[in-house]
């Protein structure tokens, strides 16, 4: 049996021992965050390259999910009335959390060599990951496309019908009012599409300077040990991430930008 | 041939009969209120004819077009329509594109879209607000663009639903103007739902009573009002004093009504015998303390129960062995020191008194 007075100086031993590992810590984000002000200073041209990349097939895959895909397809869901059609929606709300390595796993079958589409040279592309990218957002687009359209007071849609709107003028407006949650939806797809990594590796294949995105960096950096690098390449994603929901949602306020981020409401 | 037609028009919810067989026509150019209390069914019957909804039973007639089942006429009907909703919604947009709406879809030239949202602002007095954002207008505002917003479409018929309820006094007389000069001044066929009885009488020609899903009486206003169809309509226009009889004889129209012992005359063609209801507005009585010696055929004495003033008017109950309400000026039933337990002569002539079968 131990002897009792070992006890609070092994706590104390413990308490040096956590003290120091939150202090190495914090040195070390403080040093990440350092670095990534550092490597996006001075204009460190692997870091803009790959940051490019993320950004731009993120917004390709989510603005093709949410502009060819859920807006028309959701609004159809949702003007019209067919048997089945809560069980569509639930489907598609159960969905969005589809896991991103199981998209990978699945797009990877059919791109690859010997896969049905493998003629079409689509494996370790970033149109493949763009197609691995819109079938993991299109369930996020398209669900919060219909709740948005539900959203909207039933009265739009009939108060246009008595002032002579066709069907398809009627739902027109009923989308423009909801452009608001709209928008949510495609930030919502945005930040899905760019924060996945599961797709973009096993479909993209880290391939530097063709298919190498932040997601995928960050997990190659951390492997290689060189964490630092990987925290500040976080730290850039989540920062084109803040970019890219603010400007979203500026788009349409009729508020002055600075004005409305001040607002409280 | 009439610009509207209902034949045997029949609506249900839920299994629950909303309404039932309706037969109406509304003629081109003319002012049709519909009166009711509030779960009539008077919104259901407007959101058939605009056709927005399909009816279970009958036939909807446009302009001699049988527009029932859907298809390609509706649409084509329903544009030369406008309906304006009990509690309008305005799209989250400015006044002038709100307005605008209607002639978009139509497909109509920039130019003259501007042109006619102008006019129609103008109609409204609203034509200050057109860069306003639409959804901070207040109640009387949001009614006044919505009347705007169907207008500026020219149509053929306007249906409004109660087009005052839920108002200030101040915009309720401000939209009753706009409809009374669009009434006198264009050709457009007006189909109004009011509750305010008072107001299908100020703004329309014929009236329309629907109570409990059925059209009860349709008739020129002053028939509605001064001969009601039956003790439902009587109490809803507005006749107060509505009291259980029988005839005791009839002399060439001229009948004596037995009410509690007492004796009522009144025209009508009952037969002696004949279980009746005698109506009498409350405005048709005249209050004396001495024995009028006019030609009022109906002179009762009675004890004055209640005064109960409203606005203007004080409406004073009595018993002369039955209830009787007299509506007068506050004023002259202050000048003649009126006052509960007092005594005095009710007098009314026989003309005034209106007689359902009960």
């Amino acid at each position: 049996m131990a002897n009792p007075c070992s006890y609070p100086a092994l706590a104390s031993l413990n308490q040096h021992h956590s003290n120091r590992n939150a202090k190495v810590l914090l040195s070390e984000l403080w040093d990440s965050i350092v670095k990534a002000i550092h490597l996006l200073v001075s204009l460190d041209h692997d870091v803009y390259e790959v940051a490019w990349r993320s950004l731009w097939i993120a917004l390709a895959s989510c603005g093709i999910s949410f502009l060819l895909i859920s807006l028309p397809l959701g609004s159809l869901i949702h003007f019209n009335r067919f048997p089945g059609k809560m069980i569509l929606i639930t489907l598609i709300q159960t969905l969005f959390s589809l896991p991103t390595v199981a998209v990978g796993l699945i797009v990877f079958m059919f791109i690859s060599r010997s896969g049905p589409l493998g003629e079409f040279g689509l494996l370790f592309t970033p149109k493949g990951m763009i197609i691995g990218q819109i079938i993991l957002v299109t369930p996020v687009t398209m669900g919060l496309v219909i709740s948005a359209l539900t959203g909207v007071d039933k009265a739009v849609p009939e108060t246009a019908t008595a002032l002579g709107a066709s069907r398809l003028q009627a739902s027109l407006i009923t989308i423009t009012e909801a452009k608001f949650a709209m928008m949510t939806a495609f930030v919502m797809g945005f930040g899905r599409a760019i924060s996945e990594v599961g797709v973009s590796l096993m479909v993209g294949g880290n391939i530097r300077g063709y298919t190498r995105t932040l997601t995928t960096a960050i997990s190659l950096e951390t492997a290689k040990g060189e964490i630092e690098f990987s925290l500040a390449l976080g730290f850039i994603l989540i920062l084109i991430a803040v970019v890219v929901n603010v400007a979203l949602l500026l788009l349409g306020r009729k508020r002055g930008p600075i004005r409305w981020l001040w607002s409280s409401s | 041939m009439a610009l509207v037609e209902l034949v045997n028009l029949g609506q249900q919810f839920q299994g629950n009969v909303i309404l039932e067989a309706i037969n109406l026509k509304v003629e081109r150019g003319e002012a049709f209120a519909l009166i009711g209390p509030t779960g009539a069914g008077k919104t259901t019957l407007l959101r058939l004819i605009d056709l927005l909804d399909s009816p279970v039973k009958g036939q909807i007639y446009f302009d001699g077009v049988d527009v029932t089942r859907s298809g390609r006429k509706r649409l084509a009907a329903r544009r030369r329509m406008a309906y304006v909703q009990q509690k309008p919604i305005v799209f989250s947009m400015n006044v002038y594109d709100n307005v605008a709406c209607g002639l978009k879809w139509r497909h109509q030239e920039r130019k003259a879209i501007r042109k006619k949202v102008e006019e129609a602002l103008e109609l409204v007095s609203m034509a200050d607000y057109q860069s306003r954002d639409a959804k901070t207008l207040s109640g009387g505002e949001t009614q006044l663009v919505a009347i705007a917003r169907a207008l500026v479409t020219e149509p053929e018929m306007l249906l409004l639903d109660e087009p005052t309820a839920n108002l200030d006094p101040v915009s309720t007389s401000k939209i009753e103007s706009v409809l009374a000069r669009i009434i006198q001044e264009t050709r457009t066929t007006i189909l109004m739902a009011t509750h305010d009885m008072s107001q299908g009488q100020r703004l329309a020609q014929m009236i329309g009573v629907l109570m409990e899903g059925k059209l009860v009486q349709i008739g020129q206003k002053s028939e509605i009002f001064e001969k009601p169809l039956n003790l439902k309509v009587a109490g809803f226009v507005g006749m107060q004093n509505i009291l259980k009889g029988v005839i005791t004889s009839n002399e060439d129209g001229v009948v004596s009504i037995d009410v509690r012992g007492k004796l009522i005359e009144a025209i009508s063609d009952y037969q002696a015998g004949e279980e009746v209801c005698v109506c009498i507005r409350p405005e048709d009585i005249a209050l004396s303390f001495s024995k009028p010696s006019s030609s009022a055929r109906n002179a009762f004495e009675g004890e004055i129960k209640s005064i109960i003033s409203s606005g203007p008017l004080a409406s004073v109950e009595l018993d002369c062995g039955f209830p009787l309400v007299a509506l007068m000026t506050v004023r002259s039933a202050k000048e003649m020191e009126l006052g509960i337990g007092k005594r005095i002569f009710a007098s009314f002539k026989a003309t005034a008194v209106h007689v359902v079968k009960s």
